[in-house]
Parts: structure tokens; C-alpha cells; sequence
């Protein structure tokens, strides 16, 4: 496999040159050299990406690691800079670059004529770079070089319009919160260098068994395993990245930036490192039952209740960023059920036909003028006829429809958490179940608020409405075909196929392993599909539909009616139950309120003006008393001082 | 060819010649002529560093380009010079931060050029002494003649409360030094030499240990600055220059831990031992506290005044963590990182905060104020300034990939081995470092332009580009390949913790 050391480094490499000269050269090249050289780059990325991944997808490939160099050796510790490629890594390989592609292609529309426009190609561009390197790296230092790299760019990207006040202050947001998931990924990097001595997955995995039964003692008297701890600061970074509650906060304000990279960034490939990352841990997490049982609570709970919230939305792009939250618990709590595989598996669809979602958004969104509020949308359907159909492909692939792509996936991950029987998985079940429901309700409620109904849109732009241009439209033809099948062609291969084609990426234990008792009475994808017509998902995604199209399209005063009957409800649901409020309120002006007190109070007032300028005063008031100097300050303390350290000298001299 | 050269003493001699004729030039009429000089002796320094890098024997943890007149017999105090692979790397830390000085000087100093860069010429030579000194005498010496060239630096180009500033700054550091002097003295009489590595030999008890140690923390602690003696440090940035703000954040306060590495843990190993919870209570609270406290200015010097105490509370948690490594896992090869790391969080440390430094006297130069409030917006008239300011406040921030990522990465994660609370403590760094760094950008960069100073305002260049470019350079190179500084540090490290550990206190 010699060939992969040439491979590799164009893969990763071509975007981020790309993006240099983009960036560096910006009035040289101007616009179309701008999206000239960054497509080029992030095409020969794509079909390289391709040439790799032929092998290990179709073919079963061994896994390979190169190393490219050491980063650092300190005593014991060794880091370096080196790629694994196997068959996970070359799976999310092609689905970040074909992304990528789609949505380089699709700004050159989306962005036209914006001033920034070359800014903006070197963003995505180095944005590609990072994630690449997230998903190749074969060791948890590159690992994180890649998961803050995105970081930093999802944060350039988020307060891309900087002239704004909400798009800067939610890209601050954006950092800050993923930081505080930093913290526990950094520290479960520390734990894991600890305990196994090095931060490479080849070295790590084959000995995990060897912390399966140790205890570590953080706080005196409780002895906590270790795996489970390691997991669980682990799965700390995966909530910031993967915005599960807690640390959900931030995706909802990162629509402020422009929707491609909301596609890109913040539905198709960022905001999945988290479940990326769990999978890729997967023997570590395999040692926890009480681990797995967190991420599967985490997860349900963000896939329910973050569903329910989108429903309440009136901007079309927080619909979507919701429905992502939702969708993002998904896979957390597939993960969670150790069905990894299947929580892979609707990641890839998912990255098709949200991605295909946010883009047919951001084609409404420039027809409409830059209008993202749904109150002022209605019938568009026969101004965008391209963006109406694609649209409602992703749409009833979202809300898990048979044949779709969501369907397979999601239902697969339904079906998977109902046969786990961990700690919570109740509960777990309850809520992939319920979310089933609410995932219709607030998709086909956007679908219809936009595209039918009432035209409510000022005249003015009402007469400009139109379709988009090509380069809109054709990545939204080709995001469309995806999510419309290839659930239907990926879901042998994922699940039921064995070895599955992540092969020996993805380790399960015996017990735990919930696909292999579900594989035993697997009849098909055809009775797939009929036997989901007598089971309840499908039934609450299509009454979830039903509901939407009554309560949006028929009678939108029973909506009204009922918002009124419910206010109090109805307000906890616009307050995003009060998680904003309580961050704002105690999180950050706690924080800047106990930074002015120290800084008054500790620095300013003690220090400098009790301790400080009081040693001064005293010295003053000393040197008046003796009058024996009379001039500067300087020397009064000088003075003073030589004359501590003769007693200091002598009393050392004499008393030892 | 450089084999029998005094490279060390060529570093120190030669700037201050350079001083000398820069000097000659006079009055600022001859400008010119200064800046040439001041940058060609500059550029010198940087070219005799190379044999300096290349002739570095990264095998062994002897001093290297070793120097050694006899100075004053009487005491067996002798002009020694020699370095190991913390002080070389410090030197040619020194080297470049002086060429960025001068550099930015050239257009940013408009009256008495001659005076300015002859004083950072001088402190380059001085800096230069504290590092290479391997007599303890000679290096006090160096340590109490930098003094003066900041104070000279800070009293005549500083802003208006320069009086107070430069006397607390004054004050502050003599007071440590004194106490330092004492003990010097004390082991000078009691080994019989004043070379530093015969001090490491002594056999003194634990309670004279502790007695020194306090004596050398004050000296070093003020200057690196540890809470609670760190309230001069924003006065004295705010007042000074742009080019003393540099060398005091990227060269001064390093002169603290290198006297923490080079004299408290070898020749007081017990009594440091002994008080290794002090030392890391106390940078956990340069790192929280003072975190906060960043959050809380107004002012961008005394933002980034405070931050650089954060990060080098950092470094000196680095470095007295490697007791409880070894403490808790028996395994002193653990403990190589939490050095290594505290070290190259010294060196990172001055790339990202002197290019900020240099970038707030950038927009100094151009609207005449610091307060972060009278900005607003500059990214879209400064563009390239913006994006350069970018990669900086980012390795403040700790982004992997650039040089702050690595200390942090290094001291955070030996940390662990130690103590998971401390680990977390620290690491609450990742957080603080982020929210002050990136609000400050945000309240700066972005936004409307609404002052018409920012509104008349452009973009870097020339020679600002130039400096910008080398310190991007030196943040990225050593983000990606900290290898390439490292490897000159580990065998003087293993050294460093054999000393540091020679006698163990019974657990």
C-alpha cells in the first residue's frame, strides 16, 4: 500500500493550499480564482478520497498507519503526526469531501457578489483541511488538532459577517461553549495517556482491557472505574462538538452564519465529530455499561426534547439547526446502545439530506432576499419548483418515510435502542419513539409554512421570486438522490452484512452487542419497509405530518387556540426552557461579575492599595520620623531595603 | 569555523558595542544611521546564532560554549559563562525578540531613535548575561542590569503615569533581588564558590533549604510574576512602550522560572519539595484568578498584561508538578513532560503575547489609545493586521497547531499524572484563556466601525508586515514541529529532575 503515502497527503493537503492561496492572494486571484483554485483543490481531495476508499469499501483492506512525523518525545511520552487509514476513517473520507465539493460548488451561487467572497472560499477550504485531519489522524493529539482546527473555523465561519452584532456574538458563544467540552476531551486524553502511556489508537485498543477492572479514586472514598471515567470525560468533548444538552446552546446561534456553511459545518460534518469520535473509542466505551448508559440517556433526551423546541421556531434555518440537535441525538444514543455502526449510518444519510435541507433553505432564503422568517414565506412552490421537490425529498427523508434514506437509518437506530437493555434504555426508547413524532411534525410544518399556504410576502418580493441559479440548484439535484437512496443501498453494508463495511473499525462486546441479535430476525429491505407500516414510528411520523399539515395548512387558528390554551407551556418552549436565560444570567455575568470583584476588590484595593502603597506609606512615615533621608522615594525604599538585608545577613550569618 | 569562537560573550559584548555606536550618531538628525546600525548589529546577533543551534551538542546536559576568566579572586567569583539546553534556548529566544524590537522600532520610534535602540541593544546583551551566567555572583549582576534599561525604557518613552509605573517596577524587583543576593551570598560562603553547579553540592538541612528557597521565590516569583506580587506588571506594561512591553513579556518574566529551573529546585530540592503545594496553590491562581481578572480590563496592555500571568502561572505549575508526578506514579521519566512543557510555554509565550504587544502599539501608532472600547470594527479597515492579530490571539487561546497549544498541551496533561483536580484547574485555562482573548478580539475587531480615528485608519505594512511575518513564522513552526526546540531540552532536563531529586523526603 505504498501508494497511500502519496495519497494521503494530497487528500489533505490540496484544501488546505487551496485555501492558502485563496486567502493570501485573494486580490490576485480575485473571485473566480478564488472558487477556481479551492474547487480544484477540494475536487482532487474528493477523487483521491474516492481512489482510497474503493478499497476498503468495496474491497476489505487492511488497515493501514503511516506516520509522518514525531510532533513530540518527552521522557516517556512520545506524540506524532500520523494517519490511520481503515475503513471508518475512509468512509467519513468520502462523505466529507463530497460534501465539501457540493457545498463549494453551491457558494459560488450562494455567495455571489458578497464582499468577502474569497474570505469566505478560504474559510471552507481550511475548514475541509481540519476535518480531514479529525478523521484521519490516528492518535488523539491530531485527533484534537483537528476538533479545535474545525472549532476555530466553525467560529471564523459563524461571525462570518462581522459587521453584526448577533453573528459575532454567536461565534464568541460558539467557542466558548465547545471549550468547556475541551476541558473534559483534554482531561480524558490526560486520563487515557495515563493510564495506557500513549495517545495511538494501534497501541491503545489492543490493551484496553487492562484498565476494564482498575479504580481511581478522584474524590477520597469513591473509587470510580476507570474506563467509565475516561468515557465520560470523553463523552463531555462529544457534547460540546455534537451540541447534546447541556452544551447545546451554541448551534441555534451559529445560523447567523451563511448557510452553506451551516450544511457544511453545522449539519453535515463538524457537529458529527462527537459521534465520530465515540465510535472511534468504541472498545474504550464497550468496558462501560454505565458509560454507555450516560451517552444513551444524553442522547435521547437532546433527540426529543431539542425536537420539540424546533417546532416552535419561525426562522427556517433554526428549524433545521433544531432538527440537527435532534438528529445528532440519534446517533449519540445509537452510540449509547452500542449500535455505533448504526449511529454511523445516519450520520452519512443524515449528512446527505440535511445537508440537502440547509441548502434548499439557503435557496429559499436568497429567493425570499434574505428573509429567513417563515411568517413572511407561503407558496413558494410554484416560484422554485427545483428547490419545492428537493426540498420535500429531504423532508420525508428526515422524518424517516419509507423508502428514504432517514428511514433506514432511523428506524434502524429505533429498532436498535428498543433491543437494548442497559441502564435507561427505557427511557431511551421512550424518547427515539416519541421523536419520531416530532421530527415529522416540525419538518413537514416548515415544508408547509414555506412552500404552501398563503403567499405572504411583501410585493416587492414577491415579483422578484424566482429560481435559483445552476450552481444553487445542482448540488441540490445531486444532495436529493442520496437522500433518497442510499439508505436503501447502504443498509446491508452498515448493519446487516458481517463484517459490516466498518469492519474492525467498530468493536463491540459479545453481551452488549444489539445489532447481532437484531441481524438474526432482520428479514430484508422490502419487509423492512412493510413491516414498519405496523409499527408505531412510522405511524407517529406520519400522524406527525397529518398534524402539521392540519394545524399549518387547514386551520392555522387551532395552532393560535391552542398556544393560548397552553401559554404557559408555549412560553417554556420559546424560552428554549430557559437555558439561554440561565447561561446569560448566571454563567456570564457571574463569571464577569466575580472578575470585576477581583479585580477591585483583590487587585486594586488589597493589593496595590492596602499591601502595596501601604509598605510605601509605611516607609514614608518612617523615613519622616527618622528624617534621615530627604530626597525621592526611590531611594527611601532602597535605602531601606540594604538596610533589611544587612539584619537579614547578619541574623543568617550569626544564627547558624 | 566557529568552533573557538566566545560565541556567549559575542552575544553579550557585541550588541553593547553596537549600543555604543548607535550612541555616536547623536541627535536624532542621524536616525538613519542608528536604525541601520541598530538593525545590522541585530541581524549580527541573529547569524551568530546560528552556530550557536548548529554546534549544540543536544546529547549531553554539561554547559556547552563554556567561557571562564577569573573575575575576583579574593572570592572565587569568576566571569563564567556556558549553556544547557533551557538557557541556549532562552538566548535564541533573546536573539529574535530583540531583531522584532528593533525592527518595529524603526518606524514606531520617531524622536531620540539612537537612545531607544541602544537601550534594547544593551538589554539584549544583559538578557543575554542572565541566561549564559554559570556563576551565581555573574548572574546577579546580569539579573540587576536589566533592571535598567527597562526602567530607562519605560521612564522616558512611557505614557503619563510612567513615574509611578517604572518606581513599583523598580521597587517591586529590587525588593526580590536583595533577598536573592543574601542567599547567594550565604551559599557562596558555605560551599566556598560562587559556580552555580557547585552550589547544587551542598548538604544543607531541610529548614535552611526553605529558608534560601523563600529568599530566591521572592526575586523570581516578582519577576515571573506570581500572585500575589504581580501588580506591577500591568503598570509597567501599560506605561511602557511598545518595544519594552515586548521584551518584558516575551524576555523578562522568563527570567523568573529560569531562576526557578536553574537555582530553587536544584540547590534547594528538599525544601522545594517540601513546598511544591505552595508553588502550584499559587500558579492555580495566577491561572484562575488572575484569568478573571484579564476578563475584567478595559485597557488591551493590561488584558494581555494579566493573560501573560495566567500563562506563566502555566509554566511554573509545570514546573514544581514534577514532585507530585513523581509522587504519584514512581516514575520520574513522567515527569520530563511537565518540565519540557513549562519550557516551551516560555518560549510560545513569547510569540503570541509580544506580537500583541507589538500589534496594540501598531493601533497606538494610528488612533492613540488602547481602551478597548474606543475601537470597534478595525477588521475591515486593517484586514491583513486582523488576520495576522487572528493567529496570534489564537495562540494565546491555546489552538492546537500553534506554539501556545504545546506548553499547555504538555504541563496539562503531566498534570493529570499528578492530580486530576489539578488537571482540571488548570485546564479551566482552555475556558478563561478563550473568553478573554476572543471577547477583547470581538469588542476590537469586529463589529461597526463607528470612531472616525478607526475610520481614517490603514492596514499594515512595510516593516510591521515584516515583524508580523516572523512572529507567525516562529508561532506556527514551533505549533507544528515543537520537536525542533525540544529535542535541545531533554538531556538537560533529565539532569535538571536527577538534581532536583537527589534526596527524596520520606512520603
Amino acid at each position: 500500500m505504498d501508494k497511500l503515502h502519496i495519497l494521503i497527503p494530497i487528500i489533505i493537503l490540496a484544501p488546505l493550499v487551496g485555501s492558502i492561496m485563496a486567502g493570501v492572494f485573494r486580490h490576485q486571484l480575485g473571485a473566480r480564482g478564488a472558487h477556481a483554485v479551492t474547487i480544484t483543490g477540494i475536487s482532487l481531495s474528493f477523487i483521491t478520497s474516492m481512489v482510497v476508499a474503493k478499497s476498503f469499501v468495496f474491497g476489505n483492506a487492511e488497515a493501514v498507519d503511516i506516520v509522518f512525523y514525531q510532533w513530540v518525545a518527552s521522557g516517556a511520552f512520545n506524540f506524532h503526526v500520523g494517519v490511520l487509514v481503515d475503513h471508518l476513517s475512509s468512509m467519513m473520507l468520502m462523505f466529507v469531501t463530497f460534501v465539501s465539493l457540493m457545498v463549494h460548488i453551491y457558494s459560488m451561487g450562494y455567495m455571489q457578489k458578497d464582499p468577502g467572497y474569497q474570505r469566505f472560499f478560504s474559510y471552507v477550504s481550511l475548514f475541509t483541511f481540519a476535518m480531514l485531519v479529525l478523521v484521519l489522524s490516528d492518535n488523539l493529539m491530531l485527533l484534537f488538532f483537528g476538533w479545535e482546527g474545525v472549532g476555530l473555523v466553525s467560529y471564523l465561519l459563524i461571525g462570518f459577517w462581522f459587521n453584526r452584532p448577533s453573528a459575532v456574538a454567536g461565534s464568541l458563544k460558539a467557542f466558548l461553549v465547545n471549550r468547556v467540552g475541551d476541558v473534559g476531551f483534554l482531561l480524558g486524553i490526560a486520563m487515557i495517556l495515563m493510564y495506557f502511556g500513549t495517545l495511538n489508537y494501534e497501541s491503545i485498543f489492543p490493551n484496553v482491557t487492562a484498565v476494564q477492572n482498575l479504580t481511581i479514586e478522584v474524590i477520597p472514598g469513591f473509587h470510580w472505574n476507570v474506563a467509565t471515567l475516561m468515557c465520560l470525560l470523553l463523552l463531555i468533548g462529544a457534547m460540546g462538538k455534537s451540541a447534546q444538552v447541556p452544551l447545546h446552546v451554541w448551534l441555534p446561534e451559529s445560523m447567523e452564519g451563511p448557510t452553506p456553511i451551516s450544511a457544511l459545518i453545522h449539519a453535515a460534518t463538524m457537529v458529527t465529530a462527537g459521534i465520530y469520535l465515540i465510535s472511534r473509542m468504541s472498545p474504550l466505551f464497550e468496558l462501560s455499561a454505565t458509560a454507555l448508559s450516560v451517552v444513551l440517556v444524553v442522547g435521547a433526551t437532546t433527540c426529543l426534547f431539542m425536537g420539540i423546541l424546533g417546532v416552535f421556531q419561525y426562522d427556517i434555518k433554526r428549524v433545521i439547526a433544531y432538527s440537527t440537535l435532534s438528529q445528532l441525538g440519534y446517533m449519540i444514543a445509537a452510540c449509547g446502545a452500542s449500535a455505533f455502526s448504526a449511529g454511523m449510518f445516519h450520520l452519512f444519510t443524515h449528512a446527505c439530506f440535511k445537508a440537502l435541507l440547509f441548502l434548499a433553505a439557503g435557496s429559499v432564503i436568497i429567493g425570499m432576499h434574505h428573509e429567513q422568517d417563515m411568517r413572511k414565506m407561503g407558496g413558494l412552490r410554484k416560484y422554485m419548483p427545483i428547490t419545492y421537490v428537493t426540498f420535500l425529498i429531504g423532508a420525508l427523508s428526515l422524518a424517516a418515510i419509507p423508502p428514504f434514506s432517514g428511514f433506514y437509518s432511523k428506524d434502524s437506530i429505533i429498532q436498535l435502542v428498543g433491543e437494548s437493555t442497559i441502564a435507561g434504555s427505557n427511557y431511551a426508547y421512550f424518547c427515539v419513539v416519541a421523536g419520531a413524532f416530532v421530527t415529522a411534525l416540525y419538518t413537514f410544518r416548515a415544508f408547509f409554512l414555506t412552500f404552501h399556504t398563503r403567499e405572504r410576502m411583501d410585493e416587492d418580493t414577491r415579483r422578484h421570486l424566482k429560481e435559483s441559479p445552476w450552481s444553487v440548484t445542482i448540488p441540490l439535484i445531486i444532495l436529493a438522490v442520496p437522500s433518497a437512496i442510499l439508505g436503501y443501498f447502504m443498509m446491508k453494508p452498515m448493519l446487516i452484512n458481517d463484517p459490516t463495511v466498518l469492519g474492525a473499525s467498530i468493536v463491540v462486546s459479545k453481551h452488549l452487542d444489539v445489532i447481532a441479535q437484531w441481524r438474526e430476525h432482520f428479514e430484508g429491505l422490502i419487509p423492512m419497509i412493510v413491516e414498519s407500516f405496523h409499527s408505531l414510528p412510522c405511524w407517529l411520523a406520519l400522524g406527525g405530518i397529518f398534524v402539521a399539515w392540519i394545524m399549518c395548512a387547514k386551520n392555522p387558528e387551532w395552532s393560535e387556540s391552542l398556544k393560548k390554551r397552553f401559554s404557559f407551556a408555549h412560553m417554556i418552549m420559546l424560552k428554549k426552557y430557559g437555558f439561554d436565560d440561565f447561561n446569560d444570567l448566571v454563567l456570564v455575568r457571574g463569571t464577569l461579575g466575580l472578575a470585576r470583584i477581583l479585580f477591585q476588590q483583590g487587585d486594586t484595593r488589597i493589593i496595590d492599595g492596602w499591601v502595596v502603597n501601604g509598605i510605601g506609606r509605611l516607609i514614608n512615615w518612617f523615613s519622616f520620623v527618622t528624617r534621615k533621608l530627604q530626597t525621592g522615594y526611590l531611594y527611601h525604599y532602597a535605602f531601606s531595603m540594604v538596610i533589611g538585608l544587612l539584619v537579614f545577613l547578619g541574623w543568617l550569618t550569626v544564627g547558624l | 569555523m566557529f568552533e573557538n569562537w566566545p560565541l556567549l560573550s559575542i552575544q553579550i559584548w557585541m550588541p553593547m558595542i553596537g549600543a555604543i555606536l548607535v550612541l555616536f550618531t547623536g541627535g536624532d538628525e542621524n536616525k538613519h544611521i542608528a536604525r541601520g546600525i541598530a538593525v545590522g548589529t541585530a541581524v549580527l546577533a541573529i547569524i551568530f546564532c546560528i552556530p550557536l543551534y548548529m554546534n549544540f551538542d543536544v546529547t549531553t546536559y554539561a554547559m556547552q560554549f563554556t567561557e571562564n576568566v577569573s573575575w575576583v579572586s579574593a572570592y572565587n567569583v569568576n566571569y563564567a559563562l556556558g549553556v544547557d539546553g533551557i538557557s541556549v534556548s532562552l538566548i535564541l529566544l533573546t536573539t529574535f525578540t530583540t531583531l522584532i524590537v528593533i525592527l518595529a522600532a524603526c518606524t514606531a520610534i520617531k524622536d531620540r531613535v539612537a537612545q531607544y535602540m541602544a537601550l534594547f541593544l544593551i538589554m539584549h546583551g544583559m538578557l543575554v548575561g542572565v541566561f549564559a551566567a554559570t556563576d551565581a555572583v555573574l548572574f546577579y549582576v546580569f539579573w540587576e542590569a536589566t533592571l535598567i534599561p527597562m526602567y530607562l525604557s519605560i521612564g522616558m518613552w512611557g505614557g503619563s503615569n510612567r513615574s509611578y509605573a517604572s518606581i513599583k517596577f523598580f521597587l517591586y524587583t529590587f525588593f526580590g533581588s536583595v533577598l536573592m543576593l543574601v542567599a547567594m551570598l550565604y551559599l557562596g560562603m558555605h560551599v566556598g564558590s560562587f559556580a552555580i553547579e557547585d552550589l547544587y553540592f551542598n548538604d544543607l538541612g531541610l529548614n535552611i533549604q526553605i529558608l534560601i528557597f523563600i529568599a530566591f521565590f521572592f526575586a523570581f516569583a516578582v519577576k515571573v510574576p506570581m500572585w500575589p506580587v504581580h501588580t506591577w506588571l500591568p503598570d509597567a506594561h501599560t506605561e511602557a512602550p511598545a518595544g519594552g512591553s515586548v521584551v518584558l513579556a516575551a524576555l523578562m518574566l522568563k527570567m523568573g522560572i529560569y531562576g526557578f529551573l536553574r537555582f530553587s529546585m536544584p540547590i534547594t530540592p528538599l525544601a522545594s519539595q517540601y513546598l511544591d503545594y505552595v508553588m502550584i496553590v499559587l500558579s492555580l491562581i495566577a491561572i484562575i484568578y488572575i484569568g478573571l481578572v484579564a476578563l475584567a480590563q478595559t485597557d488591551m496592555k493590561r488584558l494581555i498584561a494579566y493573560s501573560s500571568i495566567s500563562h506563566m502561572g502555566i509554566a511554573t505549575l509545570g514546573c514544581f508538578m514534577v514532585y507530585v508526578i513523581i509522587g504519584n506514579t514512581g516514575n520520574y521519566e513522567d515527569a520530563f513532560m511537565s518540565i519540557e512543557g513549562a519550557t516551551v510555554q516560555m518560549v510560545a509565550h513569547a510569540f503570541g503575547s509580544g506580537a500583541m504587544f507589538l500589534g496594540i502599539g501598531f493601533m497606538y501608532d494610528r488612533m492613540h489609545t488602547r481602551l478597548i472600547g474606543d475601537f470597534g470594527g478595525i477588521a475591515s479597515k486593517m484586514p491583513a493586521f486582523a488576520a495576522f492579530f487572528m493567529l496570534f490571539a489564537m495562540t494565546n487561546v491555546g489552538l492546537p497547531g500553534t506554539s501556545g497549544f504545546v506548553g499547555e498541551f504538555m504541563v496539562i496533561l503531566s498534570a493529570f499524572q499528578g492530580s486530576p483536580w489539578i488537571a482540571l484547574l488548570a485546564a479551566t485555562t482552555l475556558i478563561l484563556g478563550a473568553a478573554y482573548t476572543l471577547w477583547m478580539y470581538a469588542r476590537v475587531f469586529f463589529g461597526k466601525v463607528t470612531s472616525d480615528k478607526v475610520k481614517r485608519t490603514n492596514d499594515i505594512q512595510g516593516v510591521e508586515w515584516l515583524t508580523y511575518s516572523l512572529l507567525a513564522a516562529g508561532v506556527l513552526i514551533l505549533g507544528l514541529y515543537p520537536e525542533c526546540m525540544l529535542r535541545l531540552l531533554h538531556s538537560t532536563v533529565r539532569h535538571l529532575l536527577t538534581q532536583s531529586l537527589q534526596f527524596s523526603l520520606p512520603m
